[in-house]
């Protein structure tokens, strides 16, 4: 029998949450903590993610490669996320390989050794990493665009981190940020599959009771309100393709607009999940932009992104242009169409159409537990477990009223970010 | 030990599989995935690149992709309200030997997915208006491989490991044969080619079998195609005899890209396991078995770096792949082949040997959990004659290799003086 989510909270300020599925005998395992780049001051930019990459390099108990050993022999995976607003460590294996996955991340925890010639190795890796990035156009358009997109906010940042601070960072910089930010109160442990929760609840407790909470001083950015003009960035590099990304002010992922926001981002450009381990996409082709820009030849593709984080974030369109088109062109599309939006009242069988795409992409989504587990903790990071659970009656919810409401209030054509990377001339 | 948790008659097989053939020579492999509210289906036929004309490379390609672009009872648009109105998906793609489609759905929705992709496959309309706009999203997918360094590194790759053979020319072509395509050549293509004949289709996921049984022969039974040619046999180039080594120059990277490598073994050969097995030693296992360990964990050198073994059925390729600064390229180059001579020298020992068959036994629970892990294994099972019992005998199959085993399948293939080894980003090209 598949059960609820459950909460459990240690005295230390552990969160727990626990969702048994029993028909595969798997357990994926996730430790969040409450730090990611958004938490990150000028210098040191790009330190929460290279401390992920050092929570692999060992502890006195589990030294570099038993802990990799452990995972992977019995057929195991795992892996590590650092994103705007959070760092996560994964482990998906074989039910009854649950302890070693409970135990090693207690250790690491706490325990993690920071050696100072691995930091050193590790830094060319997070170099190398960034430099892989940089080939991307749609990288250094983005990282661009982020800059320009708040004042002061560390959102304006790559979670990779600026270069020069990557070359500068210290091993003792690094060893404190973890020593800062990594402590129960600051982490949420969640797991779904084939296990006991009672069983599960004293293990952890046993492992992690004796760890104290402790002040984490994680520094809190202010939130950004809405883009106060009108900003544009050109890029040039080598090839033959323009990239064209118009980026918005979007709203927290917990304020009350966002359902809203994801139901005409669907609209525009098409259906998308939140999913990042699994599930399966829809295609965007009967969208309205796809239907104006690509179907009339003025653009070859046309996407959509808006992301669930804590501060109110950016909402990009991002199309890919034929060489030699005019950006003016799509723009007054994109803007003729957002218009209309802020007008009219969308018809109630369009919001009914999206509501069924995000209810297939919730199945297929739902496939996996690994993609289960992440939802479970990844909507602990800006809301609580039941933003999972509430999602798909929260999109329900949505009226037309509503979607006119906030298509004016966050998608203005003069509150917003034009960001443009072309081809540069031949032989400069 | 994790493999006492699985329970090896429940993994997909002959008891749980249903298997038909209808009269045109279409085989249907069903599987009731009870946990779900989906179904995922995949299907191929045999008409891949290998058949394009050398001054049209791109057409097999070109002609799937406009699968999805109209029908004759359908036009673009009400093709993908079809879809898109119930959330569900269905694409086409092309490889070398085979066309694909791959479809997903709400359970619910099963015979939208069967309706149209027999529409597709067998009444595709290649509307003129849609060939042009297809045409130019093409080329506009060229111009982005064009400046990508891993797609140069790879396209060099292929282009040395197989000279002269249609599995080292790219699927999706170069701009000028994508140019040379008219409409009448995807009409003539989709004529010649596509026939139901070894044609395979898998669903998997909340289904009942009877029904998928009912479907297929509703919209595939009766078709048939009389004038499809047979696919001409093309002989395989030798695999390299020394060390090639190309690069190619991309402007304003700060990263390449290096691929390296041989041919391997083929999917049915008695090699390919041991082999696999040999490959999870030297570059999958945890942070990415030796090669891992050598080039990013104890250098420093690499975000990434791992190797993969590829398998048709009548060949295969062995590869090494690396991103890294243009400054470590030929230090990568040399720790990888020195992690080969090593591997081809000496038997992998117990230790490793064990991790690496309880790695690949217990990860099959977690690649046969969703309804495409179940259908791409099926798959394979079906197209390589594996024997539907394969998954189910598999881990007394990986228990049996011995490091004897590995050493003599991989030496066969494997040698750190015959290897082509590309590169694409920073630097002067090596032509």
């Amino acid at each position: 029998m598949n059960q609820q989510v459950q909460t459990h909270t240690l005295s230390n300020g552990l969160t727990i949450l626990t969702k048994e599925i029993h028909h595969v005998p798997l357990v994926s395992h996730w430790v969040w903590y409450r730090i990611g780049s958004r938490n990150e001051v000028p210098g040191k930019t790009g330190i929460s993610h290279w401390v992920e990459h050092m929570q692999f390099k060992g502890t006195p108990k589990y030294p570099i490669n038993v802990l990799d050993q452990a995972i992977s022999r019995d057929g195991g995976f795992w892996n590590a996320l650092t994103s705007l607003d959070w760092t996560t460590y994964l482990e998906t294996l074989p039910a009854d390989k649950l302890d070693i996955a409970l135990d090693l991340e207690a250790d690491r925890m706490v325990n993690s050794s920071f050696d100072p010639q691995e930091t050193e190795l590790e830094r060319t890796v997070v170099i190398s990493e960034r430099e892989g990035n940089e080939n991307e156009p749609l990288f250094r358009l983005g990282e661009a665009v982020n800059a320009l997109g708040f004042k002061a906010h560390p959102y304006r940042n790559q979670v990779i981190g600026n270069k020069k601070d990557l070359e500068t960072i210290t091993r003792d910089q690094l060893y404190g940020h973890y020593k800062q930010h990594y402590s129960p109160n600051n982490a949420v442990v969640a797991l779904a599959g084939d296990f006991d929760t009672a069983t599960v609840l004293s293990r952890i407790e046993e492992l992690y009771g004796n760890i104290a909470a402790q002040d984490n001083g994680t520094l809190t950015p202010e939130p950004e309100g809405a883009l106060e003009d009108f900003y544009r960035v050109d890029l040039e590099g080598p090839g033959d393709t323009v990239y064209l990304q118009v980026s918005y002010r979007s709203p927290a992922a917990n304020n009350e607009d966002f359902f809203a926001l994801m139901v005409l981002d669907s609209l525009l450009t098409g259906p998308s999940s939140l999913d990042m381990f699994g599930g399966g996409s829809i295609s965007n082709k009967t969208s309205r932009l796809y239907q104006l820009l690509v179907e009339t030849d003025k653009a070859v593709s046309i996407s959509g992104g808006l992301q669930a984080t804590v501060d109110p974030y950016l909402y990009d369109i991002l199309a890919i242009l034929p060489p030699d088109h005019p950006e003016d062109e799509i723009l007054r599309v994109i803007d003729d169409e957002i218009k209309k939006l802020q007008d009219h009242k969308v018809p109630a069988e369009d919001i009914q159409r999206a509501i069924k795409q995000a209810k297939a992409l919730f199945a297929y989504g739902s496939e996996n537990i690994t993609n289960q587990a992440f939802w479970l903790g990844y909507s602990s990071m800006f809301a609580d477990p039941s933003w999972f659970d509430q999602y798909i009656p929260n999109l329900e919810k949505v009226n037309a009223e509503q979607l006119m409401q906030a298509a004016r209030k966050y998608l203005n054509s003069e509150q917003r970010i034009v960001g443009i990377y072309r081809p540069k001339e031949k032989g400069k | 030990m994790a493999v006492q948790n699985i329970n090896w008659n429940n993994l997909p097989g002959p008891d749980s599989i249903q298997r038909f053939t209808l009269a045109n020579n279409i085989t249907v492999l069903t599987y009731n995935n009870a946990n779900v509210s989906s179904v995922y289906m995949v299907g191929l036929l045999n008409s891949g690149s290998s058949l394009d004309p050398q001054d049209k490379l791109g057409l097999a390609h070109f002609t799937a992709g406009m699968l999805s672009r109209g029908t004759a009872r359908h036009n673009f648009n009400d093709f993908h309200e079809e879809l898109e109105n119930r959330g569900a998906n269905l694409s086409f793609s092309c490889g070398a030997n085979n066309t694909w489609f791959r479809g997903r759905a709400l359970a619910e929705d099963l015979e939208t997915l069967f309706s149209l992709s027999a529409e597709s496959l067998r009444q595709p309309a290649f509307r003129p208006e849609y060939f042009e706009r297809m045409r130019a999203q093409l080329l506009a997918g060229l111009a982005m491989r064009e400046q990508d360094t891993g797609e140069a590194a790879s396209l060099l790759f292929d282009q040395f490991l197989f000279p002269g053979h249609p599995y080292g020319q790219p699927t999706d072509g170069y701009p000028e044969t994508i140019q040379r395509i008219r409409r009448e050549d995807l009409l003539q293509f989709h004529q010649d080619q596509y026939s139901p004949d070894g044609m395979i289709l898998i669903i998997a996921g909340a289904l009942d079998s009877q029904q998928v049984v009912d479907l297929a022969k509703q919209y595939f039974a009766d078709w048939e195609n009389r004038s499809a040619k047979p696919q001409p046999l093309q002989a395989l180039p030798d695999p390299p005899t020394e060390l090639i080594r190309k690069h190619h120059y991309l402007e304003d990277k700060s990263q390449a890209d290096l691929i390296l490598g041989t041919r391997g073994p083929q999917r049915t050969s008695a090699d390919y396991l041991p082999v696999y097995l040999g490959n999870n030693i030297l570059g999958q296992f945890g942070l990415m078995g030796r090669i891992g360990e050598s080039v990013r964990t104890r250098s420093g050198l690499a975000y990434y770096a791992s190797s993969s073994i590829t398998a048709w059925a009548d060949s295969g390729s062995w590869e090494f792949s690396a991103g890294t600064s243009g400054e470590n390229l030929e230090k990568t180059i040399e720790l990888i082949r020195d992690e080969i001579r090593k591997y081809v020298s000496a038997p992998v020992s117990a230790e490793e040997l064990d991790d690496s068959q309880s790695n690949l036994i217990g990860r099959l629970p977690l690649s046969l959990e969703s309804n495409a892990g179940l259908a791409n294994a099926i798959l394979s099972m079906e197209r390589f004659a594996l024997g539907l019992d394969y998954y189910q005998r598999y881990a007394q199959t990986i228990r049996a290799i011995t490091p004897a085993d590995i050493l003599n399948a991989s030496r066969k293939y494997l040698d750190p003086d015959r290897l082509v080894i590309t590169s694409a980003g920073p630097g002067d090209d090596i032509l």
